[in-house]
């Protein structure tokens, strides 16, 4: 008997995200599909507009992560028209991006992957969200998290005018600077950050990796895939999150290359396939070799681990020395096992914290030399910001005045699209086994597998109690229902 | 009535970007009260209950629905319609399903145009031209996804809508205003607007709300906003001949962008009483143009290069205009 397993997660970003697990007759995973069915268009549409709208027309691909949209988007357009923003310019939209990168890692960590570990992965449903890690680690910590959300989207909101969709930066540099007022505001606010992420990650120290159990589980076979990792560096080759060369190191650890935003297309390409409305990128130079692990498969992944994997280090004190603790624990780079993307994201917080101050106390942050006026006819641009889920390159082609005729977008999650697929079908096969379906682990084991990645097209990441709701029916070969498995339902 | 006594609250996202969401959960502590007098019946991004236990619902058991995204696909209208039944209050929350916000821009171009686009881009590789299918048969079964559809519709263009909240997202002071608004309303303590009334903003225009000066001045040419050399901060932006929508947007969002020295670009829809958002905003812009020789006028309004995208920027899908035969043939309400 041949059967079918749906898996339908109902809390997400863009449509219905939905995974099909087929079983062969004996019982046995045939194979997996993780669907993406929802398309908007908007590499169509934008075509027409002027360049300078994409800050804000690209915005709304994501109100969960507007700001990485509005970075890529001015920066492409900066390379459209052939202009570099000021000093100044280049630091006002680094130091917004850094409070976002704050708000959004804090609200990740919190909210959808702390409870995994604070509570524990078989810890009562119930128990198992935002509440039930405020209760268990106090209430004052549950106040510094709100307080922690409200400091980020407040330094969004000084330099960007508005807390979700900014609308500040223009091709050239933005359209204000910051008074020295609000740079003062803006630096109080960063030595809090550090604090608070310092705080972070001596909890995550104490209850994950004290615990033998979850250590085990974060080095496990079932979360760990030989990848290739990519994420945008500096000169030096340290992360960078709104500047840079985007290094790619192979599942060995070696460096197989950088590329700048114009030299994407010679690294990158995306695979269509007819069953789901969402592309699979793909390293152009390994070349598409399905679904699979190692150096022959062009597969990569673009999260918080795989760009402390791509990177030589961090630029900011506190956050290199997270870096190397990481890699010490870890047993040396790359490392693959797929939960330290949770560990791993933390140390960017620290970084994105420790940069708040950097940028918040340069002496040019307050010039009022923010933007500098395109002389040179438009053309072609490519932007790249990594954004919190995942490298993200916006393309333009204009006309002479500007006026878009060609768009291309690889959006952060994006990337992710294939090693997902990935991480889902190797939890099912570790899972289900002659017929047999381990009900109870099953779906938050998919559940864990997903989350890591904190995937954009189930926003099921910004949940707020933290929790994917599942759930699995098991049809026999007439497509009649055996059973139905739920969790958080 | 749900089991403890409270009425049932819903919120949706159909084909959104999830900004309405966040726009919700920074009202904070306001949340709470939400919490304290209602019971959450469905609300995918902030708790679990799934579409079958809304089927289950007796019809008009939620009072209160706050519906955002607009009608993209096939699966977008189902829900549209089972949560149509089950409410008592429907709201198209923000600006994608009051008026189509910027996805649906793309009623301008066709369902074929897109995917030709999408997945035949630059760094696509598709030898195959595959393009996604409702139906796909693969070695182990059958998948299916969701039809797209030819346009992008609003709410009220597939079913009737009670009020409409406007903004991209909608202020987070304003989302608040309308919570405690509501629970007046629950504890006899005020009455709710007529109905199909604009909820949650002002009844005049973004320029109202405006801290820059105005001087009645018109002017000689528009100017893209990179090409200005210090945008003066005090001084109202269209008399800099930068194209700012204030002058047709209602008001509501307290003019965030024009405060940061950004052009309004018209996320909380048209002003009260106006039928047509661009029909308006040409209005405004003719009244500011320095001319009455055809010629010149003319030159002065090629300085916007972009007209359908400058005019419907936010409410191509929702206005008189409507690009694309079967969003004509709608059956909502307006």
């Amino acid at each position: 008997m041949s059967t079918r397993i749906t898996i339908d997660p109902i809390t997400r970003l863009e449509g219905h995200g939905r995974i099909e697990i087929f079983l062969n007759e004996e019982g046995n995973v045939a194979n997996t599909y993780f669907q993406i069915p929802e398309l908007r268009g908007f590499e169509r549409f934008c075509v027409g507009r002027p360049v300078e709208e994409m800050p804000l027309l690209t915005n709304r691909i994501c109100g969960v992560c507007p700001e990485a949209h509005h970075m890529a988007a001015a920066k492409a357009a900066d390379a459209v028209y052939h202009v570099e923003p000021p000093r100044t310019g280049k630091l006002l939209r680094e130091l917004l991006y850094s409070g976002f990168y704050f708000t959004d890692h804090t609200t990740h960590f919190y909210a959808l992957a702390g409870p995994d570990f604070v509570m524990g992965p078989t810890a009562p449903v119930a128990e198992r969200n935002i509440l039930g890690v405020i209760h268990k680690v106090g209430l004052e910590i549950g106040g510094k998290v709100i307080q922690a959300r409200k400091y980020g989207h407040h330094i969004v909101e000084i330099i960007g005018g508005r807390k979700v969709h900014p609308c500040t930066s223009i091709p050239g540099g933005l359209t204000k600077g910051i008074t020295e007022e609000q740079r003062v505001e803006i630096e109080q606010m960063g030595h809090w950050a550090i604090e608070f992420a310092q705080f972070s990650l001596q909890l995550f120290s104490d209850i994950v990796l004290g615990n033998k159990e979850y250590l085990d589980l974060i080095l496990g076979d079932i979360y760990t895939h030989q990848t290739y990792s990519i994420g945008l560096v500096d000169e030096n080759n340290k992360v960078n999150f709104y500047d840079g060369k985007v290094s790619v190191v192979a599942p060995d650890g070696e460096r197989i290359g950088k590329y700048a935003p114009n030299e994407y297309t010679d690294w990158i390409a995306e695979r269509v396939e007819p069953w789901t409305y969402l592309k699979f990128p793909y390293l152009k130079k390994v070349g598409w070799k399905g679904f699979v692990d190692g150096k022959d498969s062009g597969v990569y992944f673009a999260t918080p681990l795989s760009r402390l994997n791509a990177s030589d280090g961090m630029t900011t004190p506190l956050a290199q020395e997270q870096y190397e603790k990481f890699y010490a624990t870890l047993g040396g780079k790359p490392v693959h096992q797929r939960l330290a993307i949770h560990w791993a994201r933390l140390i960017e917080l620290l970084y994105a914290a420790e940069r708040i101050v950097e940028l918040a106390t340069d002496p040019e942050i307050t010039s009022p030399n923010f933007h500098t006026v395109p002389t040179a006819t438009p053309t072609e641009g490519v932007g790249i910001v990594e954004a919190p889920r995942g490298t993200l390159t916006h393309h333009y082609k204009t006309d002479e005045r500007g006026i878009l005729t060609e768009v291309n977008l690889i959006v952060g999650t994006t990337n992710n699209y294939a090693p997902i697929s990935m991480s889902i079908n190797k939890a099912a096969r570790s899972l289900i086994h002659n017929g047999s379906v381990v009900t109870e682990g099953m779906l938050n084991m998919v559940e864990m597998a997903f989350r890591a990645y904190d995937p954009c097209f189930g926003c099921a990441t910004h949940s707020l109690p933290g929790q994917m709701p599942l759930e699995v029916t098991i049809r026999d070969a007439n497509g009649e229902t055996v059973e139905v498995l739920r969790q958080h339902c | 009535m749900s089991t403890n006594g409270k009425p049932k609250f819903a919120m949706y996202w159909a084909a959104s970007c999830g900004g309405c969401e966040i726009a919700v959960l920074n009202i904070g502590e306001k949340i709470l009260d939400v919490d304290a007098n209602f019971d959450v019946a469905f609300w995918p991004v902030a708790m679990d209950a799934k579409y079958k236990d809304v089927e289950a619902m007796p019809d008009k058991s939620i009072l209160l629905t706050l519906f955002n995204g607009g009608i993209r696909n096939k699966e977008n209208e189902e829900i549209a319609h089972l949560l149509r039944h089950k409410s008592q209050i429907l709201v198209a929350f923000g600006s994608c399903a009051s008026e189509g916000c910027i996805p649906g821009l793309a009623n301008l171009s066709s369902t074929q145009d897109i995917y030709k686009t999408v997945y035949h881009t630059v760094s696509t590789e598709n030898p195959a031209n595959f393009e996604p299918q409702y139906e796909y048969e693969m070695p182990e079964g059958i998948l299916y996804t969701p039809e797209f559809y030819p346009v992008l519709k609003t709410l009220d263009q597939v079913v009737p809508v009670d009020y409409y909240m406007p903004g991209c997202p909608p202020e987070s002071h304003q989302i608040a205003a309308v919570v405690e608004l509501v629970i007046k309303v629950l504890h006899g303590e005020a009455t709710l607007p007529p109905a199909g009334a604009t909820i949650g903003a002002g009844v005049s225009t973004v320029c109202d709300d405006c801290p820059r000066q105005r001087n009645v001045k018109t002017i000689k040419e528009f100017v893209r906003i990179q090409e200005v050399n210090s945008i003066d901060p005090e001084l109202c932006l269209l008399e800099q001949g930068i194209p700012c929508n204030g002058p047709a947007t209602r008001n509501g969002c307290g003019a965030l962008c024009p405060t940061a020295s950004a052009q309004c670009i018209g996320c909380y829809g048209p002003a009260e009483g106006v039928l047509d958002y661009g029909s308006r905003l040409v209005t405004a812009f003719a009244s500011v143009i320095d001319s009455n020789d055809p010629d010149e006028i003319n030159r002065i309004l090629d300085g916007i290069p972009d007209p359908v995208g400058q005019f419907y920027r936010f409410n191509l899908a929702g206005s008189l205009m409507r690009a694309g035969k079967p969003a004509w043939q709608g059956n909502g309400s307006h």
